[in-house]
């Protein structure tokens, strides 16, 4: 056995890289609960792959087809419904492990130097992500699906002089037809997965070289000759970190102790994503929305027309703006501001734990302004919402312009050399 | 098993370690046996969900047939899962002629397991008159034709009724036997099939015995 082990790994390095990446990888031992979300992203992602290669086996992906083939899936496939609700309810959890996990990296400084790439992989990601869901969303062509790609597709129009060309090119067809449908899920189940499945590569790698950040935004690894031997891990870490740098005793190897923290934590997630796939599977409504639920209709817009949660945030600032071209600069602009995190922020500290308490209240402030925000886009249109969702966008734009304001000259307290004990 | 104490981080003897590994083997056992149950219901839906669906299972439900209308030497035709079922009501004289020409068959007493018990008889049925068999050729899946009346002579010698495969020339007789000499390896498959009444046939399933 060992020897067919030699043989393989003289081939392939396999054993190398699971060291490396996994086994011998050192990780930061303070690592608190938001650590978690990075995993589960990779296991979200794992079912979306599975249930949703299931999926097309059924699937129908024509204007003609698809609501029924979804209703098939539904009714008489054995298990199909599960399969079904699994890919439904996985993309919500998706969103919302992603963004907890993008919050961890704005509370700790994980976007900082040298983690800026690392931070823009992980944006890319977000923006695949965002375009993943909304065209999987087309595909049951509910009414939802059909009027939720029209606004979408729309807001390419508001592009000056090719706009309307570029929707029509975007559509395939002069409306939403099949044609949009039938790209969408190519889009959908090939090209847009495996770009994410690259980004993902791509992080991990740019992670495990900048090495991970942890609460108190303290390095672990220093440079070559500068720790004693009694300063160092006495853990066994793979010779790539070690050779380049002193890992001081504040880390932890990746396999068992993160990855057995990280299963703890797959379990109370698992036990939350079952209770809605068996009991809520449509959430009230905010996971699949009702009028999808009524094949597409191009003559008749439903009477109430948001996106799903996950985009309502971005949906109340598009509404915010009373003018067309403006409104999607300002919510492409919401996006585009956090992909420049790491240089608005001009601070050297990380971790929250030792910035002024500007910074906490800035960043709790940030987060209450997105979740009113998807509250806003998420819910029928009233008059007190527009001011109310105006103020918010200026909010949330205040955030960074503050950031980038006290950050020059901030006071913060001193970081310690060491992960505390 | 050693009951020198183990340091956790070093794996080497120390003040800080385990004092027992068996508890952590215990709590490994259990872990992977409870993830594997885990992964194992998990895989489920994923299988199940390769079986035929409902609307396959609905179109490959029994057949139910009237037979009542079928005059003597005549062929009818019904779908059973997709697959042409013959019915011929055979006359006295056909049924009689079975006998004759058991020297010229490749597996007369239908030994091979072409027909459920029922049929395994020199007619192949339930009720000898009505022979129900699936349309298919056993060779390369053509559909025979019913030669009648004495035009099966043609092919067989003394013979006046058969089926005649136009695809690769394999011919059986009037219960759906396999001629020597042809390419088709075995007797045309009887479906199971059971009677509601004498005019009211079942293809799909067999009586259950009382």
């Amino acid at each position: 056995m060992n020897s067919f082990l030699a043989w393989i790994e003289a081939r392939i390095p396999m054993m190398r890289v699971a060291n490396m990446h996994a086994i011998q990888y050192p990780a930061p031992r303070n690592m608190n609960f938001w650590y978690v979300f990075g995993f589960l992203a990779t296991i979200v992602l794992v079912n979306q792959i599975i249930t949703g290669i299931w999926l097309t086996m059924n699937f129908v992906p024509t204007a003609e087809g698809a609501f029924a083939s979804v209703e098939y899936i539904m009714r008489e496939i054995d298990y199909g419904w599960i399969i079904r609700y699994m890919h439904s309810t996985g993309a919500s959890a998706f969103f919302i492990v992603v963004y907890m996990h993008m919050f961890r990296g704005m509370i700790y400084g994980s976007y900082q130097k040298p983690r800026e790439l690392l931070w823009v992989f992980g944006m890319f990601i977000y923006l695949a992500l965002m375009a993943e869901a909304f065209m999987g969303y087309v595909l049951p062509w509910g009414q939802m699906s059909y009027w939720g790609a029209q606004v979408i597709v729309s807001l390419f129009s508001a592009i000056p002089v090719i706009g309307p060309d570029l929707v029509i090119w975007l559509q395939g067809d002069y409306v939403i037809s099949g044609a949009t449908l039938n790209r969408f899920f190519a889009l959908h189940v090939i090209a847009l997965p495996l770009v994410i499945v690259i980004l993902v590569f791509l992080h991990i790698i740019a992670l495990h070289e900048v090495g991970s950040n942890n609460p108190d935004g303290v390095a672990i690894k220093h440079k070559k000759g500068s720790l004693s031997e009694t300063e160092k891990t006495p853990y066994k870490i793979h010779e790539y970190y070690t050779d380049k740098y002193d890992i001081a005793d504040d880390v932890v190897p990746f396999f068992p102790h993160i990855v057995l923290k990280d299963l703890v934590a797959f379990c109370i997630f698992l036990l939350g994503f079952c209770y809605v796939m068996f009991f809520a599977p449509e959430m009230g409504g905010k996971f699949l929305e009702h009028p999808n639920f009524e094949i597409a209709n191009p003559l008749k817009t439903p009477e109430h027309i948001f996106p799903v949660w996950y985009f309502t945030p971005f949906y109340a600032i598009l509404k915010a703006v009373p003018d067309k071209l403006f409104g999607v600069l300002a919510m492409f602009g919401a996006i585009a501001a956090l992909f420049a995190m790491p240089w608005i922020d001009r601070g050297t500290v990380k971790s929250w734990r030792y910035r002024c308490g500007l910074h906490k209240v800035n960043l709790l402030v940030f987060a209450a302004v997105f979740v009113f925000l998807g509250y806003l886009g998420g819910t029928p249109q009233e008059p007190w919402k527009i001011i109310a969702s105006q103020i918010a966008t200026i909010m949330y734009f205040g955030f960074f312009v503050a950031l980038f304001l006290y950050s020059r000259n901030e006071n913060t307290k001193p970081v310690p050399a060491r992960i505390p004990r | 098993m050693s009951d020198v104490s183990v340091d956790a981080k070093t794996s080497a003897p120390g003040p800080n370690g385990p004092k027992d590994n068996t508890r952590r083997r215990f709590l490994t056992v259990a872990t992977s046996v409870v993830g594997g149950v885990g992964v194992a219901g998990a895989a489920i839906p994923f299988i199940a969900s390769w079986n035929p669906s409902a609307k396959a299972k609905a179109a490959g439900a029994d057949v139910e047939v009237d037979i009542s209308a079928i005059e003597p030497g005549q062929l009818i035709r019904v779908m059973w899962r997709s697959k042409p079922v013959w019915i011929v009501r055979r006359t006295e004289q056909t049924l009689a002629e079975l006998g004759q020409h058991e020297d010229k068959l490749k597996d007369p007493g239908s030994e091979a397991e072409q027909q459920p018990a029922f049929a395994q008889n020199q007619y192949r049925s339930l009720n000898k008159e009505y022979l129900i068999l699936v349309g298919i050729c056993t060779h390369l899946g053509c559909s025979p034709q019913y030669l009648k009346n004495g035009a099966f002579n043609e092919i067989v010698q003394g013979v006046p009724n058969g089926f005649f495969c136009p695809c690769h020339g394999s011919k059986f007789d009037m219960a759906g036997r396999v001629f020597e000499s042809v390419p088709a390896p075995l007797n045309l498959v009887v479906p199971p099939y059971q009677f509601v009444n004498d005019t009211t046939v079942i293809i799909g399933s067999v009586a259950q015995e009382a």
